[in-house]
C-alpha cells in the first residue's frame, strides 16, 4: 500500500525522506493529530495507531503516524481512533517545556522504533 | 496431562558472602564477584554494581528496567527462560525450583526518561509487590558510544543469567513447599466437568518496538500471530519481559511467571469453572496486525468452545484499542468476556479512562488509576539514578521539592496498576 509518514520527529525524516514518502514539519504533538484527523476525514486510510508507545502524549513531544496516499471513502473505524486519540492526548498536559537535548533525542529514538515497525509490518519486511 | 512441579525455597535474607554464593537455611548468600563476572562477560557493560534492598529499608531503586524471579530446572524437558538462556525446548512439565521471595532488579540508564521506580518502604512501598521481596539489585553501566538497542539487549540478557545463576543455587535444596500443576489436553478438558463454564484465558502482549517489546521462546511477539501456549509454559518461563516504559502496568519477567490470572484460573479449575487454555495475541502499532490478531483471539477462542474468556491488556493508549477489538469480536461469538485493564482517568480520577470504547465492554476489572498522584519522601538510600525522576512517564519538570519529596503520578511506579491482577489495586 502507499503511504506517507506523518511526523514531526526529525530523526524519522531523516532515517526515511529518501526511501518513503514522508511528510514532515515542526509542529506540536497534537497538531501532528489533527493533520491526521484531516486526512481521515477526507478518506485516507490510517494505517497505524497515533496513541503507539507507552510514553504518553506530551511527555514526548514526537509522533510520527502511516496514513494511506490515496483517499476512498472515510472509514468509520479510523474516524473513531484519531478522535479517541485526540480526545486521550489532550488529558495529558505538556510536561517538560524545557526538556535537555539528549531526552529530546531518547524520544526521537523511541518514536521512531514505534514507527518502523509499523513500516515494517505495512512493507512485510 | 501435563503437570509442572515448582519447588518453592523460601528466602526470609539476602546476605552478602566472600565465599561461593549459595542458598541455606533460607537465606541467599551472595558473592558480589560472582554476579558482577556474569554482567561483564558480556563487552557492551563496562561497569557492575550489586546492592541488596530488603523490605522495610529507606531505599528506593530507579529506574528499574526488569524484575526477574531466580530459578532452575531440576527434574523434565528445557531449561529457565527457553529462546535466552536455554535452548528452545518446550517448558511447562517436570519440575522447577524457585527461590521464592527473592527477585534480581536490573537498573541502568537506556533513554533519558526512564523509570520505574521500587520504594522499599514509606507509602511508595504500598503501590509496588516488588517493596515485598528480597531484591538483588544489579546496577549496569554501558561502555561509551552503545545504542540504546544494544543496551537494552544487555541489560535484558544480564538480568536473565544472573536470575539463572542464583536459581541454580537451589537446585539442590529441598524446597519448603511443592505446588503441583497439571493441565490436560482439548479433548480430556472438554470432558472433565461438563457441568461448567468453559473458560480461557487471552493475555495481551506489548510489542511495539524498543522497550516496548515481549518475547515468547524468544520471538519477538510483534512477529507472531495470535497462538494459543500451554498456561504451564508461561509459569516456567516462556514469556520475558522487554519492556519498562510507564512501569506501572509492564509485566516484568517475574510477573509472567508468577501471572495472578492463570493460577486464579487454576484455583476455580473444577470447582467454578473449566479452564480450557490460554490465548497469547499482540499489541502492534500497524492497524491491520490488530485486526488480524484480534481475528485470530477470537477464532481460537471459539475453537476451545469457550463460554466465556478473561482478557489481559498490557499498557495503555494504543493496546486500548486491541483490546476493545479482541472484546468485540469475542463476544460477537457469543461468548463473555472480562477485561483487565488499568484506568488514566486524569489526576482527579474524572476523565474517559481507556482511548477505546464499546459497549460490549461491560465487565471491567480495573487495576487502578495511573495518573493518582502520590508524594513520595527522600530515602536515605537510591540504587540507580535518581536525578532521572525528573523526566519520568508520571512525573513532571522541578517535581523535587527543597525536602527531597518527589510528586509522582503511580504511573511511574513499578507494578502499580498491573493489569494482571498481580498488585491489590482496584476499585468497586
Amino acid at each position: 500500500m502507499n503511504f506517507v509518514v506523518i511526523t514531526n520527529n526529525p530523526l524519522v525524516y531523516e532515517k526515511y525522506k529518501d526511501e518513503l514518502n514522508v511528510d514532515y514539519a515542526d509542529i506540536p504533538f497534537r497538531d501532528v493529530l489533527c493533520k491526521v484527523r484531516d486526512m481521515v476525514y477526507a478518506g485516507h486510510p490510517l494505517l497505524t495507531h497515533p496513541l503507539s508507545g507507552s510514553v504518553k502524549p506530551h511527555e514526548t513531544p514526537y509522533k510520527s503516524v502511516l496514513v494511506g496516499t490515496k483517499p476512498g471513502k472515510m472509514e468509520q473505524r479510523d474516524a473513531s481512533i484519531i478522535e479517541n486519540s485526540i480526545i486521550t492526548a489532550d488529558k495529558f498536559a505538556e510536561k517538560f517545556p524545557n526538556m535537555p537535548q539528549h531526552v529530546r533525542e531518547d524520544f526521537q529514538l523511541i518514536d521512531c522504533t514505534l514507527i518502523t515497525s509499523g513500516i515494517d509490518a505495512v512493507l512485510r519486511r | 496431562m501435563t503437570k509442572l512441579e515448582l519447588g518453592n525455597i523460601i528466602i526470609n535474607d539476602i546476605q552478602f558472602s566472600n565465599e561461593k554464593s549459595k542458598v541455606e537455611n533460607g537465606v541467599l548468600y551472595v558473592n558480589q564477584e560472582e554476579i558482577k563476572q556474569i554482567a561483564l562477560e558480556d563487552e557492551n557493560i563496562a561497569s557492575c554494581e550489586v546492592f541488596i534492598a530488603r523490605p522495610g529499608e529507606s531505599v528506593r531503586i530507579t529506574p528499574v528496567k526488569d524484575v526477574i524471579e531466580p530459578r532452575v530446572k531440576v527434574e523434565g524437558p528445557g531449561g529457565i527462560f527457553p529462546g535466552w538462556i536455554a535452548k528452545v525446548d518446550t517448558v511447562g512439565s517436570g519440575r522447577t525450583h524457585v527461590l521464592k521471595g527473592a527477585a534480581v532488579v536490573t537498573t541502568g540508564k537506556i533513554v533519558g526518561f526512564q523509570e520505574g521506580i521500587i520504594d522499599m518502604s514509606g507509602p511508595g512501598a504500598d503501590y509496588t509487590p516488588f517493596s515485598k521481596t528480597y531484591n538483588l539489585v544489579v546496577k549496569m553501566e554501558p561502555v561509551e558510544g552503545l545504542k540504546q538497542h544494544e543496551h537494552e539487549y544487555a541489560l535484558r540478557i544480564a538480568g536473565f543469567k544472573i536470575a539463572c545463576f542464583l536459581g541454580e543455587l537451589g537446585k539442590n535444596v529441598t524446597p519448603d513447599e511443592v505446588e503441583t500443576f497439571e493441565f490436560a489436553n482439548l479433548v480430556e478438558s472438554a470432558k472433565m466437568y461438563p457441568e461448567l463454564p468453559r473458560v480461557a484465558y487471552v493475555q495481551m502482549l506489548q510489542s511495539q518496538g524498543l522497550l516496548h517489546d515481549t518475547y515468547v521462546y524468544g520471538v519477538d511477539a510483534k512477529r507472531t500471530l495470535t497462538t494459543m501456549i500451554n498456561p504451564l509454559e508461561t509459569m516456567d518461563g516462556a514469556i520475558v519481559s522487554g519492556n519498562c516504559v510507564s512501569s506501572c502496568d509492564k509485566n516484568p519477567t517475574y510477573v509472567h511467571l508468577n501471572n495472578r490470572v492463570i493460577r486464579e484460573l487454576f484455583k476455580a479449575h473444577g470447582k467454578t469453572l473449566n479452564f480450557m487454555g490460554m490465548i497469547i495475541t499482540n499489541e502492534n502499532v500497524y492497524l491491520a496486525d490488530k485486526e488480524r490478531s484480534s481475528n485470530w483471539s477470537a477464532k481460537l477462542a471459539e475453537y476451545l468452545g469457550c463460554d466465556g474468556v478473561i482478557i489481559s491488556q498490557e499498557g495503555f493508549g494504543n493496546p486500548d484499542t486491541d483490546l476493545i477489538m479482541n472484546t468485540k469480536k469475542i463476544e460477537a461469538k457469543g461468548i463473555k468476556t472480562v477485561i483487565i485493564t488499568d484506568e488514566y482517568a486524569g489526576r482527579d480520577g474524572k476523565s474517559q479512562s481507556l482511548a477505546d470504547a464499546d459497549a460490549s465492554a461491560n465487565a471491567v476489572v480495573t487495576g487502578g488509576n495511573a495518573n493518582q498522584v502520590i508524594v513520595l519522601p527522600p530515602m536515605e538510600t537510591v540504587y540507580g539514578h535518581l536525578h532521572f525522576v525528573d523526566t519520568i512517564a508520571g512525573g513532571s519538570a522541578n517535581n523535587i521539592d527543597a525536602h527531597g519529596n518527589i510528586t509522582v503520578e503511580i504511573q511511574a511506579i513499578t507494578g502499580a496498576t498491573n493489569e494482571t491482577g498481580f498488585h491489590n489495586l482496584s476499585a468497586r
